[in-house]
This record gives structure tokens, sequence and C-alpha cells, in this order.
């Protein structure tokens, strides 16, 4: 679990402007050449960024569309629709364990997600709540369990989860999984619930509510931004997840999609790009949608967050 | 955490002298009981494997143990073993080396990207916006998959576009058997999937930069250079440590990319960084002792790094 979205920057960042505050539309400003010649160049560059952001995405989808002959012929055919043709994704879907695979990481995404927000929520209700002995001290030693390199991790993960039969198990991965996005999800939420005034709830409570039904009322419905961008941070961690899938997973009716996919494109051996491209797609077209559905949430939320708590 | 839909809601809670203690008591436990389950898993699947990994790091894993005998002590051997291999101070510098390039150039481009995404018009931006989001969300497995299949010897873009373009000998040139030009290839990929985070998150600084200040900077003559220095890099400053923080972390332990590739070049002992050497040497040559030894020198360089990470974020945010 490395890269992909982690935000702890926004939620660290002591930012006091408001979260939506757009820069002005005067145009004075630090920034160089507000001449014509300079917007071009700016407009030029920005089209730049954007091909080469998008282009091996572009290809990935485009060499999923073509026959054999076609990916092998001595030009690069740049448009799929010529020959398109479906066959990549018929023989990827028929192949043994595709399915399955995707449906394995589909569950342990999922069940991810979910324990992550609850574990979380409880959590960080907690620290940002209620005064206690030792709250310092939790949150100090989540953030240094943080900083341990889930890498350095693995092999004695498999030895801890041989020993309790949990290695080929969905719930020994949810559980690594779970453990790797804990800290960055509690201390996130943490900010959220700081950021909703107590008196908000307290207000609630002289109207007569219990207090479990003011934080559920007022707080939750609040934190919503908040539970968007952490559940999206672990989605992604669980589902992108390579290394633990690869050593905790290694039975072929086990492997989740990104094993799955590695597995093919190594035995294909650079013959059969059409197939691997098209597992390809499958693996990303989840992610790639829900970051769509959830993006303008998302970002609202990690700007909340960014707001001092 | 009942409390009489009647009574005053501020804490402490009304004196009714039958329940006074015991919900003293539920006050004073409930704190415990919400982080139970987040310190159960966090101890059992974290902190109970650190324990393990040291002490597989300070033992003697041999055939016999693999059949059930019990490990013997081995005090220091193995990290005595691990230091003074020249294979493990080359395979630090090489993942040193890689960390930093990948971050400056991570930054670097995601500073500029993140100022042209300020400078264009709204739908530009959002072109921008959307397009490096495409390139965030998708799985690292599945984009360095690409970028292998774009730099294929045989049928590759890339060889095709230099071939095209006049340059002899690009046609099947293997990029991933010479570890230069593997790390060429390996930049790319872990620097594609880095900016778009960078970009975002410093984007989202600037904007929050006061416009004030920078009118202000402009009434007393600061020209465009010296606005952007002595204003925004100031202002900007903390999260810009932060996100160097943060990429070193990630670049320090790239492992995917690299195994990826690895596999579909075949050179190996000339392309290994940390992560990927201690998977080989616990997985590939069973020497769990060795490996766990490697995993916990891995481990103190990060947290020995995070230390700055952690005052940094101390300094910005109280706890």
């Amino acid at each position: 679990m490395s890269t992909g979205l982690t935000a702890p920057v926004a939620a660290t960042a002591t930012v006091t402007a408001p979260p939506h505050s757009r820069p002005r539309k005067t145009r004075a400003s630090w920034r160089p050449g507000t001449t014509r010649t300079g917007t071009i160049a700016a407009n030029v560059a920005a089209v730049v960024v954007v091909l080469i952001a998008v282009f091996p995405v572009y290809w990935m989808l485009n060499t999923s569309f073509q026959r054999g002959v076609d990916i092998q012929d001595s030009s690069p055919s740049f448009l799929p629709f010529g020959h398109g043709t479906l066959s990549n994704y018929r023989k990827v879907i028929d192949r043994g364990f595709f399915l399955t695979a995707l449906q394995n990481s589909l569950i342990v995404t999922l069940l991810t997600v979910t324990c992550a927000l609850v574990l979380a929520l409880f959590a960080a209700v907690a620290l940002s709540r209620l005064r206690f002995r030792g709250r310092t001290g939790f949150i100090v030693t989540v953030l240094l369990i943080q900083m341990i390199p889930p890498e350095a991790m693995v092999i004695s993960l498999f030895k801890v989860l041989d020993g309790w039969h949990l290695v080929n198990t969905i719930f020994g991965l949810t559980l690594v999984y779970l453990v790797f996005v804990l800290p960055f999800t509690i201390w996130t939420l943490r900010g959220f619930v700081a950021g909703v005034p107590i008196e908000l709830e307290e207000a609630a409570m002289v109207d007569g509510c219990s207090r479990f039904k003011a934080f559920r009322k007022i707080t939750f419905p609040l934190m919503a931004p908040g539970l968007i961008a952490t559940g999206t941070f672990a989605f992604i961690q669980a589902w992108n997840d390579f290394i633990f899938a690869l050593v905790l997973m290694n039975r072929p009716e086990n492997q989740t999609g990104p094993v799955w996919l590695q597995a093919f494109n190594e035995g294909a051996k650079g013959t059969d790009w059409g197939g691997v491209m098209a597992g390809s797609t499958l693996l990303s077209v989840p992610v790639i949608v829900f970051f769509l559905i959830v993006q303008s949430r998302m970002s609202e939320g990690l700007m909340a967050g960014a707001v001092k708590g | 955490m009942t409390t009489h839909p009647l009574s005053p809601p501020r804490v402490p809670p009304a004196p009714v002298a039958a329940g006074r203690r015991r919900r003293r008591l539920t006050t004073v436990l409930l704190p415990y009981g919400l982080l139970a389950p987040a310190t159960v898993v966090l101890g059992l699947i974290l902190v109970y494997p650190l324990i393990k990994l040291i002490m597989f790091s300070v033992q003697k894993f041999g055939l016999r143990q693999q059949f059930g005998a019990p490990a013997d002590f081995a005090g220091l051997d193995n990290y005595k073993r691990v230091l003074t291999d020249v294979q493990f101070w080359t395979v630090l510098g090489r993942t040193v080396a890689f960390c930093l390039e990948t971050v400056a150039l991570t930054l670097a481009i995601g500073m500029l990207v993140a100022l042209l995404t300020q400078r264009v018009g709204p739908k530009m931006r959002l072109a921008l916006i959307t397009s490096l989001l495409l390139a965030w969300a998708m799985p690292p497995l599945s984009s360095t998959i690409v970028w292998q299949w774009m730099f294929d010897t045989q049928y590759g873009l890339v060889n095709w576009v230099l071939s095209t373009l006049g340059q002899s000998g690009a046609d099947g040139h293997s990029w991933l058997s010479n570890p230069l030009s593997f790390y060429f290839v390996a930049t790319l990929v872990v620097v594609w999937m880095g900016v778009p985070f960078v970009a975002f998150t410093l984007y989202a600084g600037l904007t929050q930069v006061p416009q004030d200040l920078i009118e202000a900077a402009q009434l007393d003559g600061a020209s465009a250079r010296q606005r952007f220095r002595h204003v925004v890099i100031p202002i900007l400053m903390p999260i810009l440590l932060i996100l160097t923080a943060l990429s070193v972390l990630w670049n320090f332990r790239v492992f995917t990319q690299i195994y990826v590739l690895q596999k579909a070049g075949g050179v190996n002992r000339d392309t290994n960084v940390l992560g990927i050497y201690a998977y080989r040497i616990s997985i590939g040559e069973s020497r769990f002792d060795v490996g766990a030894a490697l995993a916990v020198v891995m481990v103190i360089i990060m947290l020995l790094f995070s230390l700055v990470y952690l005052r940094q974020m101390t300094k910005t945010e109280e706890l």
C-alpha cells in the first residue's frame, strides 16, 4: 500500500481561509505573464499535461479493444474502432479464477472500508470529544504506527497469520488492510469530529435529545464529507494493494484482482497484450468510476478537513 | 450515554443521587470502550507482528527450524551479516538515490502543474483536474503494466515512435534489461503516479493564499518572482514540507512498480531496492532471519526520517 490517495496533508495543514474561497477574478497576483502570450503558453502547457496524464489510460483502453494481429502490426493503430473487438474481454472473463479474483477484491475492499469507518469513528469521537488519561499517548502511538512501512511487515505478518490459520482467508487479509488504513482514518476523522462545534450538540440536547441522538442527528451528518474522504482512502488502499495479497493469498482461488493480473501478465510474456490490457482495464474501471463519483464531494471533504478543528 | 430527556444537558449530568455513581463510571470508561476495538486490532495485527519481527531478527533460522525445531538465539549475527554485506549497501544507496530523484521530480512537476491549474481558465482547469484524477485513480499495478507495454521491446509504442523519428537501433531495444534505462522507465512510472496528489494538494494550498497579501506586496513594488518567492512559498511551506516527507516515505519503500518491471526485464540483482531485496531474501531464499533483520533496519531508517515529519505535524497542529 504505497502510493494512491493519502491526504494527511490536507488534514494537517493549517489553513484559515474559508474552504471554498476561489482566487479572486482580479489577475493582480504574483503570477507571471498576465499577457495574452502568457495565457496561450499556459493553455498549451495545460494541454500537454492533460495528454501526458490521460495517454497511458487511453492506450490501455485502445489496446484492449484490438485484435492480436493489429497489436503486433509493424505500425500501431491509434484508434481501436477499425477492427474493434471484445474478444480480449471475453477471453479474460472466461479465464480461470478471474471473476473469483474480482469478487475477492470486492469483498475484501468493502469489508475494509466498513470496518475502518466504524472503528475509526469510535476512536475519533473518543479522541476529540472526551478528555481522559492516555489520550495524548494514544495519538502519538497512532502517528508513530503510521510511519512503519507496511512492506517491512509482510514476512512477519505472514508468519503470524499462518500461525492463526488466517493465511488464504478473506478475514485475514481484511485485518491486515484494516491495520494499515486505521491510523490515517482515525487521524482524519478526529479532525472532522472536532470541526463540528460541540455547542451544536449541546443545543440539541437542550431540546431534549440524548447525547447519542444529538451526535447522530447533528455531528454525524456534518461529517459526511469526512467519511467519504476517509472511506475513499480505505477503498483505494484495499483495492490497489499488491504486495500483501501476493504473499498472504497464494492459492489461485484466493487471489485478488491485482495478483491475478500480474500472474496473467507474467505468464503471457508479452505475447497477449490485448488480454493483459483488457484485464488491466477491468481492474481499473471500478476504482476510476468510484473516484469520479465521489470526486466533488471528496475534494469538499479534504478541503473541509484542512480547516483546523 | 443516556441523559434523561428533560435533564439539563451540560456535563456534569443532573445529580440523580442513585444513578450518579454508575453514570460517573460509564463516563470514565466510555472513551476506553470506544478506543478498544481499534486498539485490539492494531495490537494484534501490527504491534504483535512487529515484536515477532524483532524476535526473528535475533534468531537463527535454518533447515531444522523449518521442521519445527525451536530457533536458536543468534544475538546480532543477522544484523552483522546484513550490515557487512556489500550488496546491502549497494541496494541502500540505490534506494536512497531513486527516492530522492523521484521526490524532487514529483514535487517540481507537481508545483508547476498546480501553478498551471491556477493560471488557466475554468474549463481548462476542469480538464486538468479530471485527467490528473484519472491518472491518480489507476491502480499502481495497472498503470505499471501499461507503461511496461508502452516500453515493450517488440511491439511497444515508444520503440515505434523512436524508430519512426529515425532513431536507428530503437527497433527491438530492450529498455528493462539495462539497469540505467530500467530506472529511467521506473522513474517515469513513479513520477507519473505521484504528481497528481502533489499537484492537487499544492493547488488547494495556492487557492488559500490571501489575495490582499499579494496585492500589498505588489503595491510595495515586488516583482512577480519576488512575490512568489517571498509571499507564496513561505505560506505554502508547511504543505511543501509535509508533501516532501510523505513522498520520501512512499518512494523509499516502492515495491509494486519495481517488482513488475523486474519480472518483465529479468535483471533483478542490479535493480533491487530495499523492499524488494528484503522480500527476495525472505521468500525467495527462505532466510527469514536475515530478511527480518533487513526489515528492522528498514523500519529504523523510516522511523528516524519520520521524526522530522512528526515534528512538523506537531508544529502545525496541536495534539
